[in-house]
């Protein structure tokens, strides 16, 4: 090979290499106006996923220059890490599903303001809002993300384990101390777990605000700035656990997992719209929460949806936004999500759509609970305070735990990040 | 005379050569070791995308980093469990399938195949093994013994990550160490059992400097492999219980992109990028001291 030719020949391979790597870049975008909206969410679920479809497709014939609406599931466990990237990676959506994000969200401006725009849109009946729903995604008075889904936490109860191990419950007075001694009982009887609240796994510790609620006990201030997870309520809410984990075996003890859905436990603290997951293998009743020490109380998960400031489409986006969410909209979502709005909130409303669950199950765990429901504990920096909680809780779950001490390395390990 | 003399051409067709690999080293090596530097010296709020220019604030942060010792402290203890797990393991499986008998090749291929599983569906298997009510401790109380809840303790989840780890990559050196044992000439060996050589004598003066340069290999590989391994702490112990197996890589991983604090996350990567250099540059000098070469 002469000189000319190698050195021909090396260029090349260099040429095709580095256009190899250089080509999605210079792919220029479609230039037509056609919008292309892309909205993340964390359900992969099927009907789910079909219904937001229908919706998108609904939209897009009503207007024509939206080219398409994309909803992209991201798992659950990566969401917050995912959508955080594709927003530092300049590739954020146009819209997105958030949960406990949507403070820090908020605090940084990088949501689209909604109060305004859905006042104006006609028919959408902004008064309609439940307050309390509105609260947790709102700051100044402005709404920066609709709040689809509003979902209690209930008591599930597998009826058929119960019965197995002879254990009777009366739903209208059950206290966690009951739910206690049944479960241990079904635990001895049968090998089958007795109470889990479901998703905790002896890691996401903020779950367990739907026991310690019920002492009366709270994670940190209302003004988010004090830790208060030392507080005796909290105690008293934790030796409760470490003595169901540890001495009653009441709870799978940490390593061990039991899924309720699948048959492995005789009660589980879920959010109703996990009822989905129900695949009547077994016979089960759903409950609002049982009382605590301090009474009977309500705590809900919450997730909305907004409109990234960054998104090149705002004004479409947050025009599908008020579609999607529009009462009748709205309405459709509410068989899988309980909704934000008052005329929709009845049990006979919400069992319209609903396969699993009655009028009255739903009116007892979802429409009775929301007006005095508190939320789970939700903060900036909500990933920081998580991990640097459960590096100082692990300690907590272990037969012989100081339980006084281990709360206040809590509350030491969160009260730097709070006071942020 | 042509400004093109053989030489000259001769240099530039060796750098057109290397062009590619260049290339490719400056875009995926070179410019994202430059960006960390440049996110060290800068606090980036990834929500509005604004940068703010800090100096060495994030550096003088990690001196007061509460939680840095004991990741640091975890992050050796891991290494080092890692590094002379596998190089032992993999030396003693090699010397044991050099020989010929009945399924060597059996033998050879089963302490091979982990290397070839995806990381994730390995540790996800052995995660299950290794809960309380999992397939380990099923066994171990099948002979009586009741087995600790692996995961949920320090100690053992150290151990349980390390060994889940050595099990899963040690094939590699086992291979490497199989290819060095076979290269060394057979006469010294006779010349060695002349002499009434005794086997320890043989290894110790025969096999062990002559694959020394495999061995050297072996630790730098092991050694920087055990430093980056994430995937296996991400998903068996999320670098629990407490702090104790979050090892720095997590750690860089855990501050960047859970915690949001990117220009933190950059300053411990460099930490680490340095500590990998360090160790590495220290083994390269030190091999004239104990590894041979033969002319």
């Amino acid at each position: 090979m002469t000189t000319r030719k190698l050195l021909g020949t090396v260029a090349l391979v260099t040429a095709a290499a580095l256009t190899a790597c250089g080509a999605p870049a210079t792919e220029t975008a479609n230039k037509a106006a056609d919008a292309k909206l892309r909205m993340t969410v964390w359900t992969s679920n099927e009907a789910q996923l079909k219904l937001l479809n229908s919706i998108a497709d609904a939209y897009k014939a009503e207007h024509p220059k939206v080219a398409s609406i994309t909803f992209e599931s991201l798992p659950f466990a990566d969401y917050n890490t995912t959508l955080t990237t594709q927003i530092a990676g300049g590739n954020a959506p146009d819209l997105a599903w958030m949960g406990d994000i949507s403070k820090d969200l908020i605090a940084a401006d990088a949501l689209v303001g909604l109060t305004e725009p859905l006042k104006a849109t006609e028919g959408w009946k902004y008064d309609d809002l439940v307050d309390s729903a509105a609260k947790e995604f709102s700051k100044d008075g402005t709404l920066y993300a609709y709040p689809f889904s509003n979902s209690p936490f209930a008591l599930y109860v597998n009826t058929d384990l119960l019965a197995k191990a002879g254990q009777k419950i009366d739903p209208a007075k059950l206290t966690w101390d009951q739910v206690a001694a049944a479960g241990a009982a079904v635990n001895a009887k049968t090998g089958k777990a007795g109470f889990v609240v479901r998703d905790f796994d002896y890691k996401s510790w903020n779950t367990l605000a739907t026991v310690w609620t019920g002492w009366g006990a709270q994670a940190w201030s209302a003004d988010g700035k004090t830790c208060t997870f030392a507080s005796p309520e909290m105690q008293q809410a934790f030796t409760f656990l470490h003595d169901a984990a540890f001495k009653t075996k009441a709870m799978p003890g940490p390593g061990v997992t039991a899924d309720f859905f699948a048959g492995d436990a005789a009660f589980t603290v879920a959010q109703v719209s996990r009822s989905a997951l129900l695949t009547g293998s077994f016979k089960f009743g759903l409950y609002p929460l049982p009382a605590g020490p301090k009474g009977k109380y309500s705590v809900i998960g919450q997730a909305g949806v907004g409109v990234l400031a960054s998104s090149k489409q705002r004004d479409q986006a947050v025009d599908f936004l008020s579609y999607l969410s529009n009462p009748e909209n709205a309405a459709k979502l509410a068989q899988f999500f309980p909704p934000p709005r008052k005329s929709l909130l009845t049990g006979a409303q919400l069992a319209a759509n609903n396969k699993v669950l009655n009028a009255a199950q739903l009116q007892a765990a979802v429409v009775d609970q929301l007006p005095n429901a508190v939320t789970l504990p939700n903060h900036t920096s909500p990933a920081e305070i998580a991990q640097k909680g459960k590096t100082a809780l692990d300690a907590l779950w272990t037969a012989s735990a100081d339980i006084p001490a281990v709360l206040n390395s809590v509350c030491t390990a969160i009260q730097p990040v709070l006071a942020k | 005379m042509s400004y093109w003399t053989i030489r000259r051409r001769d240099v530039l067709t060796g750098y057109l050569f290397i062009l590619p690999q260049l290339a490719g080293v400056a875009v995926f090596v070179l410019l994202p070791v430059g960006m960390a530097i440049w996110y060290s010296l800068n606090d980036w709020n990834v929500f509005t995308g604004k940068q703010t220019f800090v100096g060495a604030e994030n550096y003088a942060a990690l001196a007061d980093d509460p939680q840095l010792p004991k990741v640091l402290g975890a992050t050796a203890l891991f290494s080092g469990g890692v590094v002379v797990l596998n190089i032992a393991l993999g030396l003693l499986l090699a010397v044991l399938l050099n020989r010929k008998f009945r399924g060597v090749t059996f033998f050879r291929t089963v302490f091979f195949s982990p290397v070839v599983v995806s990381v994730v569906a390995w540790t996800l298997v052995w995660g299950f093994l290794l809960q309380d009510n999992g397939g380990i401790n099923g066994l171990l109380g099948g002979i009586g013994i009741d087995g600790p809840n692996w995961l949920q303790h320090g100690d053992t989840a150290m151990i349980s990550v390390v060994f889940t780890q050595v099990v899963r990559s040690v094939g590699v050196n086992m291979v490497l160490f199989l290819a060095a044992l076979q290269g060394v000439p057979g006469e010294l060996y006779e010349a060695a059992r002349i002499d009434g050589a005794s086997s320890r004598s043989v290894f110790g003066r025969i096999t062990l400097p002559l694959i020394s340069p495999t061995i050297l290999l072996t630790v730098i590989v092991t050694v920087v492999g055990a430093l980056q391994s994430f995937a296996q702490i991400a998903v068996l112990t999320a670098g629990g219980p407490e702090l104790s197996t979050t090892v720095l890589v997590y750690y860089v991983f855990q501050q960047a992109f859970k915690f949001n604090d990117i220009g933190y996350g950059s300053t411990l990567a460099l930490m680490l990028l340095s500590f990998v250099m360090v160790l590495t540059l220290l083994q390269w000098q030190l091999r004239r001291k104990w590894v041979f070469y033969e002319e």
